[in-house]
């Protein structure tokens, strides 16, 4: 059977597209821009990016915590509706997804600025203006806004996969309702919850555009960082440097957290 | 319990939609400041369908997301097949393959990808290299791994049989695979496809990196907007943008659910006889 | 029988450096209802699928008409299908699954439509043309998967455990109408199955296989009397398997005493192994028995009591129509032709006895048979 040579033109493809370029991010990342002889300076500067990588993959676990958080229980609801209002009810969570986050997250600054919706009710109550926009609040906000439905999906693709006989039978063996659920659901909904941590936190911990608009010069992440060496600094060399350690960081995140299941091919992105 | 946890899930609901509504009504807003509103009118959608430089661009975003999901189908489909007939070590080095644009953050792949194409552009002495080929050379590897992880379960789904069943009655290989074996991962093919597209249209980040001036898709623009005011007939799109798609979605659901109520009416019957 | 339709030679199988198939040879004729026989993973689907053409052998030959056809692929051949679990197109009705392969063929819709509707009627499943094949019985669905192979009028016909999924009055029946559909068509049933019964009550030729080699082959009667080995002896019915020695010809000494039977040609002093059948076995008060032991069990199983006694520390199952209680003292009688002698084989030792006997060996049995086979 040759069959298994019909994946050879994809094959081709991600290695000319996806292998290679990552390679030619460590090129660049160990060349010196000016003179493209090879270096470890970019590497050795990204010492001075620390505390915003640090800062980047703190608000991302918040907002990964909260999205945990909030998603869960929705996903369980959503898990023990009747079908045809499941399928209404999961197509209402990726409609969003349809329109441009830039757009979406542009209604949240008209919403937050201080002379934006929220405040202007606000004021009309008499009451002074709160700081909603320019803090750490405002993108973990963000983050969580764009990010939740990535988080509920999975969680309701496998807590809809658990056999409702196994509740039975764990009621059957004298469970309570919490019991139940700490024993039995829990347990059964682990994929589901490590799934959707990993695709919360990627792209929040990577994510550019948030807080830019949300956050203040104080609160920029490492994807403003990146894109600045591109698109401003022009100095895609430490661009590169500081690209291969986020990916670094998150193959070791997402290595981490896959251990916790065992089925490498199960995955999440199917509708 | 069931009671709060319902309260709590149309709360969050309500919280996934207030920017859509704040989108919305911005686009029926006289004034040109989203946060006031200073009367409603039908202007902006007029002004929309005037603005042929808008109407390109969202034409430009159409183009590369038919053209990436339609490659990335076909390829993405007969890769597919491919993997499925693969043991061991092979299939899990190509899976990983797989798994490296769905597990790297966009950004790492937007500047993979312009590096790549910034080097080649060096090595072939072209200049100016971005644009529609890198456009859609990118669109295409990212819709890829979609089409396999939804492809690949229905194949494992589907009785083996089945495809010796078809080459047991005369089939060759390929009549086979079109006339039994496409049948079955249909479903597969479809949702890997318009997880595809959808990601397509919607993708800023890989694109922003990896697209020059030459051609532009409706969120790169969008994004250049956003840094100077934002003419309000880019919310009159959206908001016609979102209706279709609400009402595709609505439609498509209707049609699923009076599909699978005549097929458990069909059972019911088939089981009282 | 007639001529001779397929025959394999020195068939080996290989799979990653495991070897599921050991040089077989075995000959087919034509119009033969043959049957593959043993236990899962003994190759018998294996076997089926080479000479279905989904396995190209690793090394020997498959010869159809005295023509070699190892590399012919499997819509070349004029053999077809029913698979074990119907692999029914699930886009077609019940009319267009049948008419798949005379569509492949490019015949005209009108011979399609006679041999469609002929075929109906032959599984008996007229007016069914438009249904869907899921909304179908498991029946129904073995049906269609019979009609869907037999239209295209192969020459053989391979079976793989085609009436595994139903459940046991459908499968009597199933049983039966198969047999009519062979003798009526005149074709060539190759049939795999783990159920002895299936293939004594259906079979002109048995082909009992165990670890990727033939064990025996012969008629149904010729394999459940004159059993070659221990394997055999046991997989087809019950067995009490003893060591024996053979004296001379139709002399034979097993638990200490000599006993007449019917079996020639053995060394002389050569040690046997002895297969006694629990049904020949005949009850009598203990002084008057060949050999006498105790009642250990009784179980009811409908025609008659499985009774085990226990000889000596070796335990016997006997069936009979005879209640003898537990704790019973009985004595047995055995003629000549009750005694069958075997030559020892690599099974020696490991079947025919009944210190672990449980009544639901059969359960068991069957439960283990149904896995799939590799």
């Amino acid at each position: 059977m040759k069959r298994k040579w019909l994946s050879g033109p994809y094959v081709l493809w991600m290695v000319l597209f996806t292998l290679i370029p990552l390679g030619v991010v460590f090129y660049y990342a160990l060349t010196d821009s000016m003179t493209g002889e090879f270096t470890l300076s970019n590497l050795a500067s990204i010492a001075d990016y620390w505390p915003i990588f640090l800062r980047s993959i703190w608000l991302s676990i918040i907002a990964t915590l909260i999205c945990l958080v909030i998603g869960y229980p929705v996903a369980y609801f959503i898990a023990h509706c009747k079908p045809t209002t499941q399928r209404l009810l999961q197509m209402l969570i990726m409609l969003p997804m349809c329109i441009s986050f830039l757009l979406r997250t542009l209604a949240w600054v008209a919403l937050l600025e201080d002379t934006g919706i929220i405040n202007s009710f606000i004021a009309k109550l008499g009451l002074s203006p709160l700081p909603l926009i320019r803090n750490n609040g405002a993108v973990i906000l963000g983050m969580v806004y764009n990010y939740l439905p990535y988080m509920i999906l999975p969680l309701f693709t496998v807590l809809m996969k658990i056999d409702p006989r196994v509740v039975e039978a764990a009621e059957d063996l004298g469970c309570n309702s919490r019991q139940v659920f700490s024993k039995v659901i829990l347990p059964l909904s682990v994929p589901g919850i490590v799934s959707g941590i990993t695709m919360v936190f990627v792209p929040a911990v990577s994510t550019f555009y948030i807080s830019q608009k949300l956050g203040s010069p104080g609160t920029i992440l490492i994807g403003d960082v990146i894109e600045s060496q591109f698109k401003a600094a022009y100095n895609p060399n430490l661009g590169a440097a500081l690209s291969l350690v986020l990916m670094v960081l998150i193959f070791a995140c997402v290595g981490v957290m896959n251990r916790f299941t065992n089925d490498d091919e199960e995955s999440m992105v199917t509708l | 319990m069931r009671k709060v946890n319902r309260v709590f899930t149309i709360l969050v609901f309500i919280f996934l939609y207030i920017p859509m509504i704040v989108l919305a009504v911005a686009s029926f807003n006289k004034g040109t400041d989203i946060a006031v509103f200073q009367g409603f009118t039908f202007s902006q959608y007029k002004e929309l369908f005037r603005d042929n430089d808008l109407l390109r661009l969202l034409g430009n975003s159409l183009i590369i997301a038919v053209i990436s999901m339609a490659v990335a189908t076909v390829l993405g489909t007969i890769a597919a097949v491919g993997i499925h007939s693969m043991r061991g070590k092979m299939r899990s080095a190509v899976m990983s393959l797989t798994n490296i644009p769905m597990t790297n953050p966009d950004i790492v792949t937007g500047v993979s990808l312009a590096l790549l194409f910034a080097f080649a552009g060096i090595l072939l002495r072209i200049n100016n290299v971005l644009g529609f080929w890198t456009l859609l050379i990118a669109h295409i590897t990212f819709g890829l791994p979609y089409v396999i992880l939804n492809v690949m379960p229905k194949l494992a789904q589907m009785d083996p049989d089945l495809a010796e069943a078809a080459l047991d009655l005369g089939c060759t290989p390929v009549q086979a695979f079109f006339k039994v074996v496409l049948h079955e991962i249909m479903p597969g093919i479809i949702s890997g496809a318009l997880m595809a597209f959808t990601m397509s249209l919607d993708d800023f980040v890989i694109s922003y990196f990896v697209t020059g001036s030459g051609f532009v898709t409706l969120p790169v623009e969008i994004y250049s907007y956003t840094k100077k005011p934002i003419q309000p007939k880019v919310y009159a799109m959206f908001t016609l943008i979102f209706v279709t798609i609400l009402l595709l979605m609505v439609t498509m659901n209707l049609l699923q659910a009076r599909d699978s109520s005549k097929n458990r009416k069909l059972r019911h019957r088939e089981a009282n006889r | 029988m007639s001529q001779e339709l397929i025959r394999l030679t020195n068939l080996v199988m290989e799979f990653d450096g495991e070897r599921i198939l050991d040089s077989i040879n075995l000959y087919i004729n034509d119009k033969e209802f043959l049957t593959l026989l043993g236990p899962s993973g003994c190759g018998k689907t294996t076997t089926l699928r080479v000479i279905g053409g989904f396995l190209t052998p690793t090394s020997g030959d498959v010869l159809f008409d005295g023509k070699r056809i190892n590399e012919v692929p499997a819509y070349k051949r004029k053999i077809n299908t029913v698979f074990q679990r119907y692999a029914l197109f699930p886009h077609l009705d019940v009319y267009d699954n049948i008419a798949f392969g005379l569509r492949i063929a490019k015949l005209s819709e009108k011979e399609i439509d006679e041999r469609v509707t002929e075929m109906l009627e032959i599984v008996s499943l007229k007016g069914f043309e438009n249904r869907k094949v899921t909304s179908l019985s498991g029946g129904q669905q073995q049906r269609v998967a019979i009609a869907r192979a037999l239209v295209n009028r192969p020459k053989v016909l391979l079976l793989d455990e085609p009436l595994g999924a139903l459940d046991l009055r459908l499968r009597k029946d199933m049983q039966n109408e198969l047999k009519r559909i062979q003798q009526a068509m005149g074709i060539t049933f190759i049939y795999v199955t783990h159920d002895q019964e299936e293939a004594l009550t259906m079979s002109d030729t048995i082909v009992v296989m165990d670890k990727g080699k033939i064990q025996q082959i012969g008629r149904p009667e010729d394999i459940y009397n004159e059993p070659k080995n221990a394997f055999v002896a046991d997989f087809i019915g019950e067995s009490n398997i003893l060591d024996g020695v053979m004296l001379e010809d139709c002399k034979v000494k097993f638990f200490g005493r000599t006993f007449a039977c019917v079996d020639k040609g053995f060394e002389k002093n050569e040690p046997v192994d002895v297969v006694i059948r629990p049904e020949d076995i005949d009850i009598v008060e203990a002084d008057a028995g060949h050999l006498c032991g105790t009642v250990t069990s009784v179980t009811f199983k409908g025609v008659h009591y499985d009774t085990i006694v226990d000889f000596k520390g070796f335990k016997w199952l006997i069936q009979t129509t005879d209640y003898c209680p537990e704790g019973s003292y009985i004595g047995i009688r055995l003629n000549p032709e009750d005694i069958h002698i075997m030559k020892k084989s690599e099974y020696s030792g490991m079947f025919g006895d009944y210190s672990s006997y449980s009544a639901e060996y059969d359960e068991i049995a069957d439960a283990e048979g149904s896995e799939d086979e590799a």
